[in-house]
């Protein structure tokens, strides 16, 4: 017979005020085993951790039942505190009262049942813990970093600075993200592209960086310092060892009509193509939906042209495999598509355009070469509108996302006063539902865009952008602020569009088995208190993969995952959750039910001699779990047919005992 | 193939020529509208009132009616086709609602919603296919820079209609396309003209509908195409723009197209 101690939490008032504490602990002192039962206001703090320090010692306690919060908060802070008393860390459970109980009920009477019918199930459970002792597993001193964006090269960079390996794994053919895009950067107006690319350079003649451009991640198997991912390098066409990026080739090209994705569509590129000058690694690529050669092999100039011998028609796709501790996501973000917003009439004119757009169109290295012109006509335009939240708070027939984008009211500052800067002769005007900037410097940065710059804020939303024959765009809002309506002829319109998470980002986290939230940004371990952790061991986040994200709250972040990282990798050896499978060899049949779900390859099987009834002996083929790679998933328990197949720490005797409790009222 | 068909009360009166054009179309491209035998005006604006309930009823006694033939019901008249709409998504998804309407109507077997209510133009797009009404048109409108109208009712709420997306439409074009014709695109097409307006303050059904007429004048459309009586009406008569486009029910071109207009 356990002896067993409760320890009811009141974590404030965060469940006393929802949960009658006493009368928990009370109840419970009465249950079979239970020998010490008490409550307390804060049980995980250092005075709470005494009491059950204590009370193992006093009352010789074999196992303990904490009625607190999720074990996903305190459940290791509550083991430690029962090794430093002497007991075996597994003879600890966890009652869930708070997320499962408090916050989720009014009625503090059934709330009360409830928790004591948690609480009496844990003591079941706990009555049939037996002590386990942790393994060790190695940890592959390498990270991987998805996405080449600010967040990934940042990562990349403080990781390799600590003296480990790191992968980048891009998608596009170069690495850099939608920094490379953006003309300069608030609130200083450092030009995006002068902080950015010695960045980039950094990486690539880093010997512990390795960059894996126009790459993507096929499949993740393994566990946190042990992971097994497999990289689909995409065939560029082009030798990239022999490339020496001259760009002779992509002038060449006669198919010049493709719309430039750097440019967001607004002039062309060639077939084969650099994104942009200073493009990492710079080498060309051919574009396989537009390239006449690879479409039906007539053509082949560039082959012709390239002085190296880089060009190479019959390039494949080609999979890498590669071994890492740990997996860093900075996937980033993408501004909506904006035809659910034709009230501002983007399909409809050239003149509206979304603020990436406009951030081309102002950038030296953009289609207009910086001078900021119209794209229907190439004029210079005189009135300017700058609309904000266009999808950003706003759920208005599940059209719109429902979070701020935190990025649009900064960077819509700074577009309207670079305006008035460099072109004192515009009228520019910015609609807005609020102002938005918080942050060092920003306030200031927004004033000076208001009271320096002469920029015309108009509290409000614009209804309807009518574009007339003659090239102005009738822009037609609402000022709340002078409660009347506002007609503006305007030249152009630019709409600050929401951002969401790249389109890879949910496949990704399946491959991963990362949780996102409903708007697919990954999801972190703790709110407060882990933000670049997934809750899945060894995943961080870093950058806009996780929520809306500005450049220097990016880069801290990355800085974050990279310490994280640098933190796991530091490790020689991790230890191991010893709650894995294991298999009674009696009663397996040797089906191999459990080898196909498991999804880290933990199970195998032997030919085994056995005795059988009249002193023969048979030879029967039974799984074995490997327990250094088990990960304790509980797959195979469900699969296995003969219930042969167990979990240390949550067998089956042990959720049927708590099903039992439960159930018996 | 055969529909139910609501007609609707300005359809008998003031818009004749929608009903007839649409009615003699259908049969040439081989559908078959049945007229409801007893339905009642679906009460226009009236029956937009949310806590209204009697106003609705009528519309609940159409549906049911095609209920009992088992058939879809089809539309005409943008007003006509907003109301049985909502009052239909109501008997489906607000129990309330769909409780107090049942109890009036004491049927033997509740109404939920269940009758498929479909616009003429969805008619076109989805069961007879604009593909199919290209290859059937007989005098192609060609080089006619027509504007399709849509007005505020064909779209919105676009949870409950749920016919195109209402900021950017394209099964008005996509007819115009199917005639022939060259489809202009405005910005105001799905603005409203302010015909409800009209009693209240004329002024603003005035500027309203100018605003309309301007823009489609201003983008070369020689003329409008419209679903809505109300519309039709409205634009005609209170619009103050210099330019007076001509302003049509669909069903007129169609029929033209069809080669069925005597």
């Amino acid at each position: 017979m356990q002896r067993i101690g409760v320890f009811v939490c009141w974590c404030g008032s965060n469940i006393a005020a929802t949960v009658d504490v006493a009368a928990v602990s009370e109840a419970l002192g009465h249950e079979p085993g239970v020998v010490f039962s008490t409550n307390y206001q804060y049980m995980c703090s250092e005075a709470g951790q005494n009491i059950i320090k204590n009370a193992i010692r006093d009352y010789q306690l074999t196992g303990i039942v904490v009625c607190s919060c999720s074990p996903r908060m305190h459940e290791a802070t509550f083991r430690k505190t029962a090794a430093s008393a002497g007991l075996n860390s597994y003879m600890v459970e966890i009652a869930n009262i708070r997320e499962q109980c408090s916050w989720i009920h009014k009625d503090k009477a059934q709330a009360t049942e409830k928790a004591i019918i948690l609480g009496r199930a844990a003591i079941a459970k706990v009555h049939l813990n037996a002590p386990l002792t942790a393994g060790e597993s190695p940890v592959t001193k390498r990270a991987l970093v998805i996405g080449g964006g600010i967040a990934g090269i940042q990562t990349a960079l403080d990781i390799a600075d600590a003296g480990f390996e790191v992968d980048i794994v891009e998608k596009q053919p170069t690495i850099g993200g939608k920094m490379t895009q953006i003309d300069k950067t608030f609130p200083t107006l450092d030009c995006a592209a002068c902080i950015l690319t010695p960045k980039m350079v950094d990486c690539a003649q880093n010997d512990k960086i390795n960059i894996f451009a126009y790459s993507e991640v096929k499949e993740v198997k393994g566990f946190v310092g042990n992971f097994h991912v497999k990289i689909n390098k995409k065939a560029r066409y082009v030798d990239a060892t022999k490339c020496t990026g001259c760009g002779e080739c992509t002038e060449k090209c006669p198919m010049k009509k493709i719309p430039n994705e750097f440019n967001l569509g607004l002039d062309n590129r060639h077939a084969i193509y650099i994104p942009f000058a200073q493009a990492v690694p710079k080498v060309a690529t051919i574009d396989p939906n537009a390239c006449n050669m690879l479409k039906n092999g007539k053509c082949g100039l560039c082959a012709k042209v390239c002085s190296a011998g880089a060009i190479d028609y019959k390039q494949k796709d080609e999979i890498v495999e590669r071994e890492y501790g740990a997996i860093v996501v900075a996937t980033g973000y993408n501004p909506i598509k904006l035809d659910d917003y034709d009230e501002y009439a983007y399909s409809l004119s050239k003149d509206v355009v979304s603020s990436l757009e406009f951030e081309r169109i102002t950038n030296a290295a953009g289609p207009t070469g910086g001078t900021l012109l119209r794209p229907s006509d190439g004029k210079h335009p005189h009135t300017l509108v700058f609309v904000q939240c266009v999808g950003s708070r706003c759920s208005a027939e599940g059209k719109g996302k429902s979070y701020c984008s935190k990025i649009c009211c900064m960077y819509t500052a700074k577009h309207a006063m670079l305006c008035r800067e460099k072109y004192p002769d515009t009228e520019v005007y910015v609609f807005y539902i609020d102002v938005r900037s918080p942050g060092k410097n920003y306030d200031e940065f927004y004033r000076r865009a208001v009271e320096e710059y002469g920029v015309h804020y108009i509290k409000g939303q614009v209804g309807k952008v009518v574009p007339r024959s003659d090239g102005k765009l009738l822009v037609q809002g609402s000022d709340l602020l002078a409660n009347e309506q506002v007609h503006i002829e305007a030249d152009m319109v630019v709409l600050a569009a929401a951002i969401e998470p790249d389109k890879s980002a949910r496949p990704l986290a399946t491959m991963l088995t990362a949780s996102m939230d409903t708007n697919d940004f990954f999801t972190e371990a703790h709110a407060k208190l882990r933000p670049v952790e997934s809750p899945t061991a060894g995943i961080f986040l870093s950058g806009a993969c996780q929520g809306p994200k500005d450049i220097p709250d990016t880069v801290a972040q990355a800085g974050a995952a990279a310490s994280k990282v640098i933190g796991l990798l530091a490790k020689d050896k991790l230890t191991c959750n010893p709650c894995t499978a294991h298999s009674d060899e009696m009663m397996c049949n040797g089906c191999s039910s459990c080898e196909k779900v498991c999804p880290y390859g933990a199970i195998s099987y032997v030919d085994k001699e056995f005795r059988m009834p009249n002193r023969t002996t048979a030879i029967r083929r039974v799984a074995v779990v490997n327990e250094a790679v088990c990960q304790g998933c509980g797959a195979c328990t469900v699969a296995c047919p003969s219930g042969a197949m167990d979990l240390k720490g949550f067998s089956n005797s042990q959720i049927m005992a708590e099903v039992d409790a439960i159930c018996k009222m | 193939m055969n529909f139910s068909y609501y007609p609707g009360c300005t359809l008998k009166n003031k818009a004749q020529d929608l009903d007839r054009w649409a009615r003699l179309s259908a049969e040439a491209l081989g559908i078959h509208l049945e007229e409801l035998e007893t339905w009642q005006c679906c009460g226009g604006a009236y029956s937009m009132g949310k806590d209204e309930i009697a106003s609705k009823l009528a519309s609940v006694r159409a549906l049911q009616a095609a209920k009992e033939k088992g058939q879809d019901l089809v539309t005409l008249c943008s007003a006509c086709h907003n109301v049985l709409k909502q009052a239909n998504d109501a008997m489906a998804n607000d129990p309330d609602f769909s409780l107090r309407a049942n109890n009036y109507m004491a049927l033997d077997t509740p109404y939920k919603g269940e009758t498929k209510v479909i616009h003429y133009l969805e008619l076109l797009r989805d069961v007879v296919g604009f593909d199919n009404l290209k290859k059937a048109v007989k005098n192609p409108l060609k080089g006619k820079k027509i504007a399709a109208y849509y007005g505020c009712l064909l779209l919105r709420p676009g949870k409950v209609m749920q016919m195109d997306n209402p900021e950017n439409p394209r099964i008005m074009e996509d007819f115009i396309r199917a005639i022939g014709a060259e489809p202009v695109l405005w910005a105001n097409r799905n603005e409203c003209c302010g015909g409800y307006a009209v009693l209240e303050d004329k002024a603003i059904a005035v500027k309203k509908s100018t605003a309309v007429m301007d823009n489609a004048a201003d983008q070369q459309a020689e003329m409008l195409i419209t679903a809505c009586p109300l519309c039709l009406y409205n634009l005609t008569k209170n619009s103050a723009s210099e330019t007076r486009l001509p302003v049509k029910y669909f069903t007129e071109l169609l029929a033209e197209a069809l080669g069925v207009k005597e």
